[in-house]
């Protein structure tokens, strides 16, 4: 007898329109209060009202698109993406882009200090103790910090994976070698061993993407070792070893593509902790180092005498970008994990 | 017992390697340790005679074997910028510090961490679960040290509940000291809990659907004896291992709050060595922390048989 009613949504007992209705509401409430929260309230006030605000904002976006595509959608993957895809842009043009001075505290000398973010149409998001302008730091910060984590990755994913590859393959006194290697890396922890490169290094980026891929690299062994040994058990090397191809050919047209995979699902999560490592390096003192701004120097400005208490903003612009990118590279990298490698899904 | 040697000398073979690296990472620093130590402009007579007292004419293996004897007996050399004491003596001051504030973190964290967890597991899928499982990502996203200014502009600066950048000895004071302490082991805290919330949840929900947790609700035990009593156990499998894998991480955010805080601890050592150029002390730092991190990741390998019986009769 029960005959679902046309006008009614999936999933809910609300019709497409009181959904829409609703969803329009919650947005408008989160707008205001984030708007209230910037113009009106101060102090913790602020945070508050900015974390309430966005997340009532979030809740009727998703059911404004769930009215309009008549499904639940998630929608936050895709915010995600749309960030890093803007910063990455961003990024990638900083040099060509009509930005405000960032980066030579000379040229700043006539500007202001210490706007605050949302007043000033020039320096939409304030400058620093030194006139320079935020906006453009964050965007040449997102620069160093994506240039030296992609590096990073890249010669993390290339050299232990294919280390990982020969371990697996060759297996016996090789892979015990290897393994015996690997775990000597692994002894330090990874942040001890940061520092320690980072004393003896030259800070710049070549030498800190050298030192990030280092860390990577015992991971990236691991992986691709496990599952060098699952793929050589299976036919298809077989059928390449029956055919006579060399060991070289093996290795790299029958199971370097097959383990790429899970080697890339593992890279996107590996990110965010990349970045992260070099923020941490950086906010210590020991990575690129000033007046070339990074997420890390630039939170470390917030630490100079009363600035926090008298100018939050200069916390709260960097670690909002640093927290947004680590956000979106920790849930896209889950999500890729879950489709591309569900075994290690779980950690 | 043939694989406990086997890892037992894999274990040995680690730390020479290990230790081998750390002594290198100083001995190919460019420059002269002898003009370091007696700065610039003195005879060449006597460069060379500090030359020969350090041992620096010596092969590279030679030293090292030196260095490492020195090591073991602990001798880990001077510091080389004043005060000039011995770098043993530093870390032993040091080491009470860090161990308290990475012991209070992960007590922290765990009190926090498991009742969450049990909680959102017994109601798998409901509001609870899904507030805790959101924050708890986010909270995973936000980097030690910012997170510990946050925690440091309100709770310090705007409430004044806690004291900034002081540190009062447990023999002085015991109240003084956890009041100076908590904050920190907060922030190192943080990241913890998430991440141990998460892993234990998922732990739970699969233990949950098992035939023995049946069984016992088939016995009409309480919801929440089910929990603690039946399900807690074979789910902090995954926990244990985590620990041995976030031990590297509670020691990187140990050191972070060090040097936030100003607390004496090994990482406001490590970072302040690492920043003005005092090799020995990073040095010796490094080889401390590295074997404390190599001996609990094997203590947490053999725990697993503890834990969970079904390991102990596996012999690979």
């Amino acid at each position: 007898m029960f005959m679902p009613d046309p006008s009614r949504l999936r999933g809910t007992s609300l019709s497409r329109r009181r959904m829409a209705l609703l969803g329009g509401g919650l947005v408008a409430g989160g707008v205001a209060l984030v708007v209230l929260a910037l113009t009106v309230a101060s102090g913790a006030g602020t945070g508050l009202g900015l974390v309430a605000g966005t997340v009532l904002a979030y809740s009727g976006a998703v059911r404004l698109v769930w009215a309009a595509r008549r499904r639940k959608v998630d929608l936050l993957p895709w915010l995600c993406l749309g960030w890093l895809v803007l910063l990455g842009v961003a990024a990638l043009l900083a040099p060509w882009l009509p930005l405000p001075e960032g980066r030579n505290a000379t040229v700043a000398l006539t500007e202001p200090i210490y706007l605050e973010p949302l007043k000033y149409g020039d320096h939409p998001l304030g400058t620093n103790g030194a006139g320079l302008d935020l906006l453009s730091r964050a965007i040449f910060g997102a620069r160093t910090s994506m240039v030296i984590s992609m590096s990073a990755i890249l010669v993390g994913i290339t050299v232990g994976g294919l280390i990982g590859v020969v371990a697996g393959f060759y297996r016996k006194g090789v892979d015990r070698t290897i393994g015996i290697l690997t775990n000597s890396v692994l002894a330090v922890p990874p942040l001890i061993l940061l520092i320690a490169l980072a004393a003896i290094l030259d800070p710049g980026i070549r030498n800190m993407s050298f030192a990030l891929a280092l860390l990577t690299i015992p991971s990236m062994v691991r992986i691709g070792r496990a599952n060098t040994i699952a793929f050589a058990q299976r036919e298809f090397v077989l059928a390449a070893r029956a055919m006579g191809a060399s060991k070289a050919r093996i290795i790299l047209r029958e199971l370097v593509p097959n383990v790429a995979m899970p080697l890339f699902s593992i890279a996107v999560v590996s990110i965010s902790a990349l970045i992260v490592a070099e923020a941490s390096l950086s906010f210590l003192g020991l990575g690129i180092p000033q007046p070339e701004p990074t997420w890390g120097n630039m939170i470390s400005e917030a630490q100079a005498g009363n600035t926090m208490e008298d100018q939050p903003f200069i916390l709260i612009v960097p670690g909002l970008f640093l927290f947004m990118t680590v956000f979106s590279f920790n849930l896209l990298g889950e999500q890729a994990q879950r489709r591309w490698d569900p075994r290690s899904a779980k950690l | 017992m043939r694989k406990v040697v086997v890892r037992l000398t894999e274990l040995v073979a680690v730390l020479l390697i290990v230790s081998f690296g750390v002594f290198l990472m100083v001995a190919l620093i460019p420059g002269d340790p002898a003009v370091a130590i007696l700065g610039e402009g003195k005879p060449p007579e006597q460069y060379e005679e500090l030359r020969q007292e350090l041992g620096l004419n010596d092969p590279v293996v030679v030293r090292y074997f030196d260095w490492l004897g020195g090591a073991v007996t602990g001798d880990l050399g001077n510091s080389i910028m004043p005060p000039q004491s011995p770098v043993a003596e530093r870390l032993l001051a040091a080491i009470p510090v860090s161990l308290q504030l990475a012991a209070m973190g992960l007590v922290i964290a765990l009190v926090v961490a498991i009742p969450l967890a049990l909680w959102s597991a017994a109601r798998q899928g409901g509001l609870v679960d899904r507030i805790v499982g959101a924050s708890m990502f986010g909270l995973l996203s936000i980097p030690s040290f910012l997170a510990g200014l946050l925690l440091i502009m309100v709770l310090v600066n705007d409430l004044g509940w806690f004291p900034r950048s002081q540190w009062v000895r447990v023999s002085d004071s015991l109240t003084g000291n956890l009041h100076h302490a908590i904050l920190p082991a907060i922030v190192i805290a943080l990241s913890e809990i998430a991440l141990f919330t998460r892993i234990l949840r998922n732990d739970l929900v699969v233990t949950l659907q098992e035939d023995f947790v049946l069984a016992a609700r088939a016995k009409g035990q309480p919801p929440w004896r089910i929990m603690v009593g039946d399900a807690l156990r074979p789910s902090s499998f995954s926990l244990v291992t985590l620990f041995g894998i976030s031990t590297g991480r509670l020691i990187g955010s140990t050191v972070i709050v060090e040097y936030l805080f100003a607390l004496p601890g090994m990482g406001s050592l490590i970072v302040s060595g690492a920043q003005t150029g005092n090799f020995p002390i990073v040095q010796g730092a490094v080889l401390v922390t590295a074997v404390i991190y190599v001996l609990v990741n094997s203590c947490v390998d053999l725990s697993y048989g503890f834990l969970d019986p079904r390991t102990r009769r596996v012999h690979a």
